[in-house]
Parts: C-alpha cells; sequence; structure tokens
C-alpha cells in the first residue's frame, strides 16, 4: 500500500514537472523546473534499490549538466526570449505523434509480465550495497561497453576543444 | 476508529503505522538536535574566524559584546534579522527569494549524512560520500540563481565565476576521494573511518597524501575561500553574488558558507583524518558511552583544527587570479587525483598479491 | 566474481584501431606537417586490415558481445576503404579550407572504430555505444570549418537529429530488454521464440522504435530532413565520409538486428521497410531533380541509394544480404569518386559546388570531366559500370524472394534518377565554359581518384570476385 502510494506520488510528480519544463516560457524557470524533475527521478531510482544510479542522478545531471543548461540559459537575452512564442506553428502535429507514441506505449505495457529476475535480486544488492554490485558488473560483464563509452567521452572532450578552443587559420 | 481504519487499510497495518510515527518522530528530534548543535558551531565559527585572524594580525577582534566579545555572533544576528529586506528593481522574484535558500538548504542537508559519533548519523547510508557530493553541487544552483535573479553585474559575474569554480573543482574533489573509497572499500562514512583503524596513526592521510592534498585545496575552492575567493573578490566585485542581497537573506548566504566549511572539514575529519576513532588502547578500558562521547570531542577537534587552518591560509595567501585558478584544478588536481587513484589501485593490488 | 579475460584475438582490428587513432592524436602536438597524419593514418589503417586476417581472427567474444565473422569483415573492409579514401581526399582539401588540424584524422578513425563496433556487435547495448561513437565523431567532423555558419548549421542540425534518432533506439532497446531480460541479440531472440512473443504489441513497438533510428543513420524517409543540410554544410570530405560510412554501419546493424534479433517477427518489419524503401526511392529522386547545389543533390541520391539498398534487406535472403553488402561497397567507391572530384574543383575563393559551376568542363577539364562521367553514370546505373552490376544484384535477389512489384518501382525511379545526374554530364559536355575552374590537384588526390576509378570499372566489368565475396562472408 504503502510503496504504492510512494510510486504514485513520484510518477504523477514526474509527469507534472515534465509539463511544467515544457510550457515556462522563461527558460531559468524551465531549468529550475527540471531541476526538480530530476529530483524525482532520483527518488525513483531509489525507490528501486539503486542508490548509487539515484545519487548519480543528482551529482551528474541536476550537479553539472543541468548547471551548464543554466549558463547558456543565462547568457540568452531574456527580453527577447520572453517574447517568442514557446512552441512552433506546427505544434498539434507533434501533439499527434506524442499522443500515438503514448498510445502504443500504453498498448505495449499490458505484455510486461515481471516473470524473471536476473542474477542481481534486491537481496543480493541489499547484502552487497548497490555501488559494489554495481562496479562488479560494469568491470566484469559489461566490460567492453565501458570501455568503448570512456572513448565516446573522449570523443566529446576532443569535439568540445576543436571546435570552441583551436585557433582558426593557422 | 480502529475497526475502520483497518477496513480501509488493512489489517495489522495499524501498528505499523504507529511504528512508523515513533520512527518519524525520533527521526525528526535527532535532525532538531544536530540542526541546533550546527548552527550554534556556525555562529561560534564566525567568532573563532574573527578572533584568530584579529590576533594573526595584530588586532584583538571582537570583545564589546559580553565576556571576551562571546555574545557577538548573537548580536550580528540579530541586527541581520531586523535590517530592511530589499529587493531590486526587475529581479526575478521568486528565484530571488528562492536562490539563498537553496544555498542553505543544500548545505544543512549535508550534515544529515555525518557520523558525529560512533553509530550516531541522522541516516546512516550506503552512499554517504556521494551523498554529500550530490549535495554540495546543488549549492551551484544557489549561487547561480542569485546572480541572475538580482538583476545586477557585479551579482551576475560573481555567480557565473562562482558556478564554473564550484563545478571545476567538484570534479577534483571527487577524485581525490575516490583513493579514501578504494582504500577502505565502502561509500558509508561510518565504515570509511572504521577502515582507517587498520591504518598507520589511524588516518588515511598518510597513505592518501596526494589525495589529502587535493581535496584540501579543492576543498577552499569549493566553499569559495581565500585565496580562491573570487566569485566575492571585494576589490573587483563588491560582494560577488550576494551583491544585492540584505537583511536574513544575506544572513542565509552567510550561514551556509560556513555551514559549507563545517562539512568540508569534516568531511576532511572522517575521510582523511580518522574522525572519531580512537585508538583501541584509549577506549579499552572505557566504558561504551564515555567512549562515544570522546570519540565526539576527538572529531570535533580535528574539525576546529581544520577550520582553524581555514583562518590561517585566509590570514597568509593572497588571492589567485582566474585564470590561474581554472589552470590549478584543471591542469593540476586533476591529473593528480587522477594519479592517486591509479597509485592506490596498483600498491592494493601488490598489496592482495603478496597476501 | 572473477574477470576472465576475453578472447581479444577477434577484436584485434578494433584494438589496433584504438591505439592508432590515440597515436595520431598524441602525435599531433608534435607533428607540424599534417600531411604525415595523413600517412601515417592510413598506414595503420592498412595495418589494422592486416590484422582481419590473422588467425582466430573469426570469433565470438565478451560473452557474445562481439561477433566477428565474415558479414561483419566485409562491412569492415568498406569501413577501411571509406576512411582510406577520404583521407586521401582530404589531405590537401583541409588546406584549402585552413582547417588542416590533426585532430580532424584522429576523428576520422574514432569514427570507424565506432563503425566497426558496430558492424561486430552481439549486443544491444555495444551497438548503441558504437553508433554514439561513430555518430559523435561525425557531428563534430560536420561542424570543422568553424568560422562558416552552413559548417554550423550542418553539425548542429546532424546532432539534433542524430540524438533525436539514439533516444528512439534507447526505447526501442529497453522495450527488447523489458521483454525479454537481455539485451544480446541471440538470446533475445530466444526468448521471442520461447515465450511467444512474437506479435505482442511490444515487441512490435519495440521493434518499430528500433527501425525508425536505424532509418535516421541510414538517412531513409520519413527520417531525411537532416541529410541534405547536414551534407551541403559540412566540409565536402567529410560529406563524402558520412555519405559512405555510417549509412554502411547502419545497413550493417540493420541486417544484424532484423535478421538476428527479429526473425520471428519478420512479416512486421518487412511490413515497416516496404513503405520507408518507396517513400526513400520516391523523395530521394523526385527532390533530387530541383536542386542547384551538387552537395545536395548528392545527398538527395544518397537517400535514393538508401532505399534501393533497402530491397535487399526486405529480400531477407542470404542473397539479399550479399547483394546489400555488395551495393555498400560499390556505392563506397562511386560515391567517393564522385566527391573527389567536386572537391578537387573547389579552390582558393571559389566553392565550386553549385551545378552550373561544372558548365563546359569537358573542355577546360577533359580529364576530371571524363572521371566525373564514369561515377555519373555508376551512380546512375548504366553498364559497364559497378553501379549498373550492384543495382542488378539487388533487383534479381528483391525478385527472387516474390517482391517483384517493389523492383518494378525501383528501377522506374532508377530512371528517373537519369535526369539528375546525367544533368550534370550534360553541363560537361554540351555547355561552354562561363568562367576559368582551376583545379586544387594532390597526388594523393590523383591516386584515390586512380583507386575508385580503376574499382567502378573493374566491378562494372568482372562482378563476379565481389558478388563472391560478399555471398561467401554471408553464411
Amino acid at each position: 500500500m504503502l510503496p504504492k502510494l510512494f510510486f504514485g506520488y513520484f510518477a504523477f510528480a514526474i509527469i507534472v514537472l515534465s509539463l511544467l519544463v515544457i510550457t515556462r516560457r522563461n527558460p531559468v524557470h524551465s531549468v529550475m523546473w527540471m531541476l526538480l524533475l530530476f529530483f524525482q527521478i532520483a527518488s525513483m531510482y531509489l525507490f528501486l534499490n539503486a542508490e548509487f544510479i539515484a545519487a548519480i542522478q543528482v551529482i551528474v545531471y541536476a550537479g553539472a549538466i543541468l548547471v551548464l543548461f543554466l549558463f547558456v540559459v543565462l547568457l540568452l537575452n531574456l527580453r527577447e526570449e520572453l517574447l517568442t512564442n514557446r512552441f512552433i506553428s506546427a505544434w498539434p502535429v507533434g501533439l499527434v505523434f506524442a499522443g500515438a507514441i503514448f498510445a502504443g506505449a500504453v498498448s505495449a505495457v499490458a505484455a510486461f509480465v515481471p516473470n524473471f529476475s536476473g542474477q542481481y535480486t534486491v537481496d543480493v544488492i541489499n547484502r552487497e550495497t548497490h555501488t559494489k554490485a554495481l562496479g562488479q558488473a560494469l568491470y566484469t560483464d559489461f566490460l567492453f561497453p565501458f570501455e568503448i563509452a570512456s572513448l565516446i567521452l573522449l570523443i566529446a572532450i576532443i569535439g568540445a576543444i576543436v571546435l570552441a578552443k583551436k585557433r582558426m587559420r593557422s | 476508529m480502529t475497526g475502520l481504519f483497518e477496513a480501509i487499510v488493512g489489517p495489522g497495518s495499524l501498528d505499523y503505522i504507529i511504528n512508523l510515527v515513533i520512527m518519524l518522530i525520533i527521526i525528526l528530534l535527532k535532525i532538531a538536535a544536530v540542526v541546533a548543535v550546527a548552527l550554534l558551531h556556525v555562529a561560534y565559527a564566525t567568532y573563532f574566524e574573527r578572533k584568530v585572524i584579529g590576533h594573526m594580525q595584530l588586532r584583538l577582534g571582537p570583545r564589546e559584546v559580553g565576556p571576551l566579545g562571546l555574545f557577538q555572533p548573537f548580536a550580528d544576528g540579530v541586527k541581520l534579522f531586523f535590517k530592511e529586506d530589499i529587493i531590486p528593481a526587475d529581479a526575478d522574484k521568486p528565484l530571488f527569494y528562492l536562490a539563498p535558500v537553496i544555498f542553505f538548504i543544500s548545505a544543512l542537508t549535508s550534515l544529515s549524512v555525518l557520523p558525529f559519533f560512533d553509530g550516531f548519523a541522522v541516516a546512516n547510508i550506503n552512499i554517504g560520500l556521494l551523498f554529500l557530493f550530490a549535495m554540495s553541487s546543488l549549492g551551484a544552483y544557489g549561487i547561480v540563481l542569485s546572480g541572475w535573479s538580482s538583476n545586477s553585474k557585479y551579482a551576475f559575474l560573481g555567480g557565473l565565476r562562482s558556478a564554473s569554480q564550484v563545478i571545476s573543482y567538484e570534479i577534483a574533489m571527487g577524485l581525490s576521494l575516490v583513493g579514501v573509497m578504494m582504500m577502505a572499500g565502502s561509500l558509508n562514512l561510518s565504515d570509511i573511518v572504521r577502515a582507517q583503524q587498520h591504518y598507520p596513526l589511524g588516518l588515511f592521510a598518510v597513505p592518501q597524501f596526494l589525495g589529502f592534498f587535493v581535496f584540501v585545496v579543492a576543498a577552499f575552492a569549493e566553499t569559495n575561500r581565500l585565496p580562491f575567493d573570487l566569485p566575492e573578490a571585494e576589490s573587483e566585485l563588491v560582494a560577488g553574488y550576494f551583491t544585492e542581497y540584505s537583511g536574513f537573506r544575506f544572513a542565509l548566504f552567510f550561514l551556509g558558507e560556513y555551514t559549507g566549511m563545517l562539512i568540508m572539514s569534516a568531511i576532511a575529519s572522517l575521510c582523511f583524518l580518522g574522525g572519531w576513532g580512537l585508538p583501541s588502547f584509549v577506549t579499552a578500558g572505557l566504558p561504551v558511552v564515555a567512549a562515544k562521547v570522546l570519540g565526539l570531542f576527538w572529531f570535533l577537534a580535528k574539525v576546529y583544527a581544520f577550520m582553524f587552518f581555514y583562518y590561517w591560509v585566509r590570514a597568509t595567501l593572497p588571492r589567485y587570479r582566474y585564470d590561474q585558478l581554472m589552470a590549478i584544478g584543471w591542469k593540476l588536481l586533476i591529473p593528480l587525483a587522477l594519479a592517486n587513484i591509479v597509485i592506490t589501485g596498483l600498491v592494493k593490488i601488490w598489496i592482495k598479491g603478496m597476501v | 566474481m572473477p574477470l576472465v579475460m576475453p578472447d581479444l584475438k577477434p577484436i584485434t582490428p578494433e584494438i589496433v584501431m584504438t591505439c592508432l587513432a590515440l597515436f595520431i592524436l598524441v602525435a599531433d602536438v608534435f607533428i607540424k606537417r599534417k600531411e604525415t597524419l595523413a600517412l601515417l593514418s592510413i598506414i595503420g589503417m592498412a595495418a589494422a586490415a592486416f590484422t582481419f586476417a590473422l588467425p582466430g581472427a573469426l570469433n565470438t567474444t565478451f560473452g557474445g558481445m562481439f561477433i566477428s565473422d565474415g558479414y561483419s569483415m566485409f562491412f569492415k573492409i568498406v569501413f577501411a576503404l571509406n576512411v582510406i579514401l577520404t583521407i586521401l581526399i582530404s589531405v590537401k582539401y583541409l588546406a584549402v579550407e585552413r582547417v588542416n588540424f590533426g585532430e580532424y584524422y584522429a576523428l576520422l578513425l574514432f569514427s570507424t572504430l565506432g563503425m566497426m563496433i558496430m558492424a561486430s556487435a552481439g549486443d544491444l547495448i555495444v551497438l548503441y555505444l558504437g553508433l554514439e561513437l561513430m555518430a559523435l565523431s561525425t557531428y563534430i567532423l560536420a561542424g570543422f570549418i568553424r568560422y562558416d555558419m552552413k559548417s554550423n548549421e550542418a553539425a548542429l542540425k546532424y546532432f539534433l537529429l542524430g540524438s533525436f534518432a539514439s533516444a528512439f533506439l534507447l526505447y526501442g532497446i529497453s522495450l527488447a530488454y523489458g521483454l525479454t531480460g537481455t539485451t544480446n541479440l541471440d538470446r533475445i531472440a530466444m526468448t521471442i521464440s520461447e515465450k511467444g512473443l512474437a506479435g505482442k504489441p511490444a515487441l512490435t513497438l519495440s521493434m518499430i522504435m528500433i527501425a525508425v533510428a536505424f532509418s535516421f543513420k541510414i538517412a531513409a524517409v520519413p527520417f531525411h530532413m537532416w541529410a541534405p543540410d547536414a551534407y551541403e554544410g559540412a566540409p565536402t570530405s567529410v560529406t563524402a565520409f558520412m555519405s559512405v560510412g555510417p549509412k554502411a554501419a547502419g545497413f550493417a546493424v540493420i541486417g544484424r538486428v532484423f535478421l538476428m534479433a527479429f526473425p520471428m517477427v519478420r512479416a512486421e518489419w518487412v511490413a515497416v521497410f516496404i513503405p520507408i524503401a518507396i517513400m526513400t526511392m520516391a523523395v530521394g529522386n523526385i527532390v533530387a531533380l530541383s536542386q542547384t547545389n551538387i552537395k545536395r543533390m548528392l545527398a538527395y541520391s544518397s537517400i535514393a541509394h538508401a532505399g534501393y539498398a533497402l530491397l535487399g534487406i526486405i529480400a531477407g535472403t542470404a542473397d539479399g544480404l550479399a547483394s546489400m553488402m555488395n551495393y555498400m561497397l560499390i556505392y563506397a567507391f562511386m560515391n567517393m569518386g564522385a566527391f573527389a572530384v567536386i572537391i578537387m574543383l573547389r579552390s582558393e575563393g571559389f566553392k565550386g559546388d553549385a551545378i552550373s559551376d561544372y558548365e563546359g568542363l569537358s573542355k577546360t577539364h577533359p580529364l576530371a570531366a571524363a572521371l566525373m562521367l564514369v561515377f555519373m553514370f555508376s551512380l546512375t546505373g548504366i553498364p559497364p559500370t559497378a553501379g549498373f552490376m550492384g543495382k542488378f544484384y539487388i533487383f534479381m535477389a528483391a525478385i527472387n524472394a516474390g517482391y517483384t512489384w517493389l523492383v518494378i518501382i525501383a528501377v522506374i525511379f532508377s530512371a528517373i534518377s537519369a535526369y539528375f545526374y546525367l544533368r550534370i554530364v550534360m553541363n560537361m559536355y554540351m555547355k561552354d565554359p562561363k568562367e576559368t575552374v582551376t583545379l586544387t590537384t594532390s597526388p594523393s588526390m590523383g591516386l584515390a581518384l586512380a583507386i575508385t576509378t580503376v574499382a567502378v570499372l573493374a566491378i562494372g566489368v568482372l562482378p563476379a570476385k565481389v558478388i563472391y565475396l560478399a555471398r561467401v562472408a554471408f553464411p
């Protein structure tokens, strides 16, 4: 009963906050609602016994990425920004597509039946702590994807430097 | 009444709910105690600072209010509380109100995971260290938003400077603590303290001297203290991001900053200096309660030593230039912290191989 | 849970590539002449390609996450050719555009590495990460001429729509994972058949999401909107690179995922791909008619070619797959050749990417015009060029699989395409030169043109070898 209540609250809050994020006219306010949204998502992870992911969600998304968003948004000309429309004129088309995808997703939900559990059950995670379990999985079974991900991050750094820093017309 | 209740939520759940309520009350009491004690400490940290710096500069510091000036913090508090609350024209009001609160709350929330003595923390969670990072990264919002919403150039520049500084140094700080996590094998702060007792002198600061160095420098930058106080550099930016704040909102920033310093000192104490961990020959003969109380004082002594170090540095070093600050963070501290992680890992494997 | 050292032999080419790319990145700091870096990259790439043939290279490793088989090898050869030809045609071009930086080569190699990982992915996570590695490098390359607004626009559009596609892919993957409890392609297929998941709306939705994401990558209609702007704005050498590499990689994963993980829902995904293929051919060929910029025209042409190649996937037979692989190889040669000629026209202060710039090229530069003629004939599919053979085998495979009506549509659109390809030829041979066009030539460019021309003509005349290679590669 109580878990369901909590889940319901977080799910509802996530939806409402997402709507607030995309409908605010002031981009700084959008970012702030998004911050709250990230917290709800982090709570959802906690709810799933994924404490490490929850902390990372806050540290990386709320603490780093969103602050950078805020940086960019702060440098916008807010007076002009407030006068422009929040959505481009084709938004009804987008709404139709979003609705279609939503309907598809809802129809898909029925197929999900909780009938299997993997190697990492809640008991294992509680015993080993989530951080340890995740680390072990990442460095053994998922070593290969992990290494590729590190290359992707390297590319991102190179790209940022090449596009922003490199002196032109050398 | 009971019957009706059970009919709604199911049998046996009344006891469950009552237990829950009792638990909640206990947690609330714990929180109240920690917050009250911490705020008192913060108040006297300001007094301590003025005294220390005063003496270092051959002055006496506050001595008018109360004996030895001991009531000075309260006088300051009362003054700030009754000052006029000014909101600049064209400020973004909701965010202007919100910013100091975010800043202060993010600092206060960090207190919840600190173990003050053996077995006492408001929330003894597995990811304590990560929680501290998460909360300290939120402090950046208070800074950026206060800078932006004030509608003032000084505040805005201060906010941008501070946010980029905090974000940059957070990386170095996080990485510097990875060595500690690796040695302790846990992110739980109590476990980290316990793990240290198996090491020489009961400290991680000795094997993790690189990490400790990086952490200390990063801690100064994270809290915007000298020599890295560029966001609030008086000579350039008036007071930086909180230039436009007055009265109690200003006090919140002030409190937040000192709470942040206390927390950094506490992390240093817990992760590098052994926290409340006393050598076993001291605790062996003592009753449990006495050992715990002694542990608390031992912990607080380290925290205050670190706070003193903050003040000492402030009285001694000049301010860095902004590009120097960024260069130190990215080109020195982060590589050092990474090297520390690699070395720690290698040594750990090496020791494992020997055993 | 101790780590068991995985078998590294199958993954040697990727390891060599990673080291090479990192080496180029570091060497860039010390080497002032960037041409040296280009040479080193080509040598390194050739060395990596050499390791394809090492003993033990054909195997599955990392617990089924990485599959090295004939199919992936064939695509890796295409990627290697693609990157070598790109480097050859970009050496002088970068100097002309004043963006002669060493990172360019490192990014090309990283992007190629991503494609190689995609082609070998036996797991949806690896597939996604390979795709991101490839795409992220390409986004940066597209915006490489930083002072040029069009290049910026290209990079931004490519990036935004690419991220959108990634979101679709991840949604699809998460649905597939939720249904089957695994991301391994083989095990997904097993679980689908064991639990009788075929036909469930969730699985169909997942399949559609993944198909949409890949359609973005191969620029199939209606997910092609980014392509013309990205192709036009990006540096021409990068346009050449991304019109071949990511597309081939996209086809590689389409073949892998849909035939390996979703064979049970074949009817559904064929039903998704048939309209996409028809629309792709239609839009690509018809919109290309009205283009005045040759890079934009080739963008639409590239869209259209994706449509033809999709027929091989739709056929779904071994022959279909082999003909699709074969088509990618041929397309690499002919498209690279065409872009090489376009790059030659670019010189100091002269863009040379308008179709009118080709007027009278045969009078001023007969050799360049003749080469362009060959590539245009090949892109149209006129014998005896490779393009004809590529289309011929694809259409054959589709007819054998029972899609005659689809082939008829494809042939009609193919005929339409002759108009815009041959318009270039007409401009070159039947009009008088308006202004003097100076060609920017270099030995490496000459080599690239020689390779592509010989390959296009040789495969056109003697196609059996390549067909055989592709047919053997696909089990």
